[in-house]
């Protein structure tokens, strides 16, 4: 029962790719693939981190601006140190995070607001500290170091397609992810809560640590993700930098058959989920959809997802 | 629910009550903005949108001939450069009694009332890189950085001497809606029909929003989608330093590790920090752009001169310009700051903006 | 805490008399009056978001409605379309976007989040493919509704006043606001209370679209023009402006009133601001933190009220 959904969530990828490798057949032009591939890791990352939220009952729609917070800060501190080596600054990036994360879990653990509520403040309050520290500079190509951005291209070669070490270091943190979510007893408590926060409760999983942990780990993600935007896009502004990711990974992570009420999902799903949300925005420029429709065609697609999976969800309830 | 409400009716009404009275109140404001008394004018900068590296030079003109001309300077721009997000910012202007308003419209037409608004208080509007296509009523005069037209047709030859004339070629632009990339690329069309161009092919052009994420996209499915792909034109700053790191990221640009036939050849319109890198390395061999500064000057310098009447900005007419030089608005009553330059190895370290 | 709307309340006599202290710009009481023209907008949405909100669910598509529904109208018009059928179409159109949502979440059983999400998409989408890069004329007679007043009141103004008293009456006072609180409270339960879930739900939506198509025609009049590029980040400033005024985001509680005042003081304070010249990033940030100070504030008046009927529920209700 556990893999149904996954499995749904594969076929429909794989009907994709082909539909779209039917319509276009360069889509599966190694070069096309590659650029599918580099889409995922920062998506990948950020929901990965989102994982714990959701099942926790929570959410955190503060990602964006954490990622645009984290990548000035990375920014700001290679341009001020620039033989920094490469790992310190993804730690420097999960630090920054970490900070922002924990600030969102003491409001909403400690300050009792409510995750929608401290989040969405957290997502303006944020981005306008981006602003403060960067004082409205943009962090310039001619800053960030060859070493760095190079994790985008360079990689391992299966033939033409390049799996790059930023991909590389994505799928490490979904493995550690998945293996966290099956075997540390901490994540299991955080599925018991999400699933009934009362009973839970009576079994002396404290809420308060649950939810603190969860944020962390978003924030800390969001700002691994932070570097990542650096490494992938060569330049940071305080105004792009990260705008609107949130909703992107939240929809991968509710594609990924991640219950938005909390209790249920698993990270094979979430990954999924981040590879069909990612064949979908490569698709839509491949495929020569004009680009006002694109929009159209976006929400249409994430729309029928959700339909789709409705109804088998309930397909799955009477059976 | 009974109390509290009745206390705001209360309220409500004691706001109408007081409204007659108050209107005198206003115009006692503590700044007199009467230029005949020799008080200091006040001139607001609004650009597109805050943290834009493109504004940062443009405002530091204005504020050197704020110094120079002796006005006082700010500058107030919005989060975000959606159509109406200087709306709310114009009609505080407005409130706040400014003498002159330098705006980069965001939208061609959605700001039309508040500026009228602005006019009929005897605020000076003038609209600096991005003007009010086909609404240039609603402002005093508009300079550009450098003739409209002559952009797409130096930018086209660029890029045409680069790809030796000849080969397929896409443009990367900003948002569909972008008045200024939209005017140059019409331009750009029109010069393709020239027959030293014939060779050159517009196979796509595809728009990045002015987003890092989907400007590289759209790059990396240019490449894709056409493999004989020999040149991209990208006439906005975002998505050149976008397509620039996709393009080093895949090593196809000429002299890099997979560059077939010659390599693609990247070029378009882009403050030189953000590129410099890019020069440096060869990935793009030369690029364009206008002095945001003296456009900021010669912007702040009609503006202010409008306001103390010194010259009437008239459509088709010449005005004084600062230091004695005189400057030509054309028929749709817009002045030109300056000429292109061109960025390359050799002159690129020269220029810090 | 039996009145949370005191919170927005005082915070608004303080902001104002702060504002009014220190910018001589901010006390022309005829310019407050006048700007609220470009905030009504988010009021209207702001009323029928409380709604929403108290039973349960929320709308992250009301920014698309508007502008989807704005530029059918302008489109579909012109100057010789007599005014109660572009009227007719807003609100037809509005309300139809609303039900729609409704429709996918009660009969789709799709969580509300994650549907509006999509339709938020979805119908600034279609604006935008119907639209393209242009723009579209508001027919004159349509035009300039925030340029008259009413004794020195700014029709916007009187009718988002005029949509609060009346939504707020059929939330206190009539049988749909006490099913809505109901849905919200409890789901289940409601249901096995004989409350029309569905339908109550889907009026909610509905009488939201309805008001969106108002809002829609205000917009159309103050700008003169339609774009699918406009109200961007509207919808976020609703939610902020329901949920600063007292109205629980999981449901169940809330007030109009509470949505009204909430209203005022983001109004105040993003004029306050605006007319100081206050950089942007600072505004924002300001809104975000306002935001969660007031809800803050509401939880700690909670603790202390001596209302403890909820203690038993609390582990739920946390």
């Amino acid at each position: 029962m556990k893999g149904k959904r996954e499995i749904g969530l594969l076929v429909v990828l794989v009907v994709l790719i082909a539909a779209c490798s039917f319509a276009k057949p360069i889509f599966l032009d190694p070069r096309n693939i590659n650029s599918i591939l580099l889409w995922m890791p920062l998506l990948l990352v950020a929901a990965v981190g989102q994982f714990p939220v959701i099942v926790a009952r929570g959410i955190d729609i503060s990602t964006g601006s954490i990622v645009g917070l984290s990548a000035i800060s990375v920014g700001l501190l290679v341009k001020a140190s620039p033989t920094i080596p490469v790992p310190m600054l993804f730690i420097a990036g999960g630090m920054v995070g970490l900070i922002l994360g924990c600030l969102n879990g003491l409001i909403i653990a400690f300050g009792k607001v409510p995750a929608v509520v401290a989040t969405i403040g957290t997502l303006t309050a944020f981005r306008g500290l981006t602003f403060v520290v960067s004082k409205g500079d943009q962090i310039d190509s001619t800053a960030i170091p060859q070493s760095l951005t190079s994790l985008a291209n360079q990689g391992i070669n299966i033939g033409n397609v390049t799996i790059s070490w930023l991909l590389f270091i994505g799928f490490v943190l979904a493995i550690l992810a998945f293996f966290a979510s099956n075997r540390l007893q901490f994540y299991r408590n955080i599925f018991a809560f999400g699933s009934n926060p009362d009973a839970a409760f009576l079994r002396g999983i404290s809420p308060k640590t649950v939810e603190l942990i969860c944020y962390c780990a978003s924030g800390s993600l969001a700002g691994v993700a932070g570097t990542m935007y650096l490494a992938r896009f060569g330049f940071a502004n305080p105004g792009s930098a990260g705008q609107g990711f949130e909703l992107i990974v939240i929809a991968a992570v509710a594609i990924g058959g991640v219950k938005i009420t909390g209790g249920s999902g698993s990270i094979v799903g979430v990954f999924l989920g981040c590879a069909l949300l990612s064949c979908i925005n490569v698709a839509l420029t491949v495929l020569g959809i004009d680009a006002d429709w694109q929009l159209l065609v976006y929400g249409a697609t994430i729309l029928i997802a959700l339909i789709i999976d409705s109804v088998s969800q309930r397909r799955k309830a009477t059976a | 629910m009974i109390r509290i409400s009745s206390i705001l009716a209360l309220g409500a009404l004691l706001l109408v009550g007081c409204n007659s009275g108050a209107s005198n109140e206003t115009s006692t404001s503590t700044t007199p903005s009467s230029t005949e008394s020799g008080a200091k004018l006040k001139v607001v900068f609004i650009p597109k949108n805050t943290g834009n590296p493109y504004f940062k030079p443009l405002g530091a003109g204005i504020e050197e001939a704020s110094k120079e001309l002796g006005f006082d300077y700010q500058e107030q721009g919005p989060a975000t450069g959606d159509a109406t997000s200087q709306l709310p910012i114009i009609k505080d202007q407005i409130q706040r009694k400014v003498d002159v308003i330098i705006l980069a419209a965001n939208s061609p037409d959605a700001l039309n009332e508040v500026l009228d608004d602005a006019k009929a208080k005897g605020i000076v509007v003038v609209t600096v890189d991005s003007d009010l296509e086909k609404n240039e009523s609603h402002r005093d005069v508009g300079v550009m950085a450098t003739d409209t037209s002559k952009i797409g047709p130096a930018q086209i030859e660029l890029l045409g001497r680069e790809m030796n004339y000849e080969g397929e070629f896409a443009i990367l632009s900003a948002t569909t809606d972008s008045p200024n990339q939209n005017a140059w690329i019409a331009h750009m069309m029109t010069t393709l029909k020239d027959p030293k161009y014939s060779k050159m092919k517009l196979v796509e052009t595809v728009y990045g929003n002015d987003e890092p994420q989907k400007s590289s996209t759209e790059m990396e499915a240019l490449m894709t989608k056409h493999p004989n792909l020999k040149g991209v034109l990208s006439p906005t700053s975002v998505g050149l330093a976008a397509a620039a790191q996709v393009l080093e990221n895949s090593g196809m640009y000429p002299g890099g590790k997979k560059a077939a036939n010659g390599g693609i050849h990247l070029t378009g319109l882009s403050t030189p920090n953000q590129l410099k890198k890019f020069v440096a390395n060869g990935v793009i061999t030369a690029f364009q752009l206008w002095s945001p500064k003296d456009m900021g000057s010669l912007a702040a310098y009609l503006g202010t001169a409008a306001k103390s009447k010194k010259i009437e900005l008239k459509s088709g007419t010449e005005v004084d310009g600062p230091k004695g030089t005189k400057v030509k608005l054309n028929d749709k009553g817009v002045v030109f700051a300056g000429d292109l330059v061109t960025f390359d190895k050799a002159n690129i370290d020269k220029f810090d903006f | 805490m039996k009145r949370p709307e005191l919170i927005p309340a005082i915070l608004t006599i303080l902001v104002v008399a702060f504002f009014w202290k220190i910018s001589p710009d901010f006390r022309d009481v005829n310019y407050l009056l006048a700007n609220t023209t470009i905030f009504a907008e988010t009021g209207l949405l702001a009323i029928g978001l409380t709604l929403i909100i108290i039973s349960g669910n929320i709308d992250l598509s009301v920014g698309s409605s508007l502008v989807l529904t704005s530029c059918l109208v302008a489109k579909f018009t012109n100057d010789g379309t007599p005014i109660f059928v572009s009227v007719l179409m807003a609100l037809i159109i509005g309300t139809l976007l609303g039900t729609i949502n409704g429709l996918l979440i009660t009969v789709g059983k799709l969580p509300s989040f994650l549907v509006t999400l999509a339709t938020m998409a979805l119908y600034r989408g279609a604006a935008q493919a119907m639209m393209g890069p242009a723009s579209a004329k508001v027919p004159q007679p349509l035009k300039g509704i925030d340029r008259s007043d009413f004794h020195g009141l700014p029709y916007p103004f009187i009718i988002f006043v005029i949509c609060a008293l009346i939504v707020g009456l059929i939330l206190h006072r009539m049988i749909l606001g006490r099913w809505l609180f109901g849905i919200g409270t409890n789901k289940e339960a409601a249901h096995y209370t004989g409350f029309p879930v569905n339908r109550a739900t889907i009026s909610a939506f509905a009488i939201t679209g309805f008001l969106i198509g108002i809002s829609a025609l205000l917009m159309d009049s103050r700008l003169g023009v339609a774009r699918h590029d406009l109200a961007k980040g509207i919808e976020l400033d609703a939610i902020t402006i329901v949920v600063a005024g007292g109205t629980a985001i999981a449901g169940g509680k809330g007030t109009m009133i509470g949505t009204v005042l909430s209203w005022l003081l983001i109004y105040f304070v993003k004029t306050g601001m605006g007319v100081n010249n206050l950089k942007a990033e600072y505004q924002l940030t300001i809104i975000g933190i306002i935001l969660v100070l007031s809800v803050f504030s509401q939880q700690i008046a909670d603790r202390f009220s001596t209302n403890r009927q909820r203690k038993t529920t609390k582990i739920e209700a946390r």
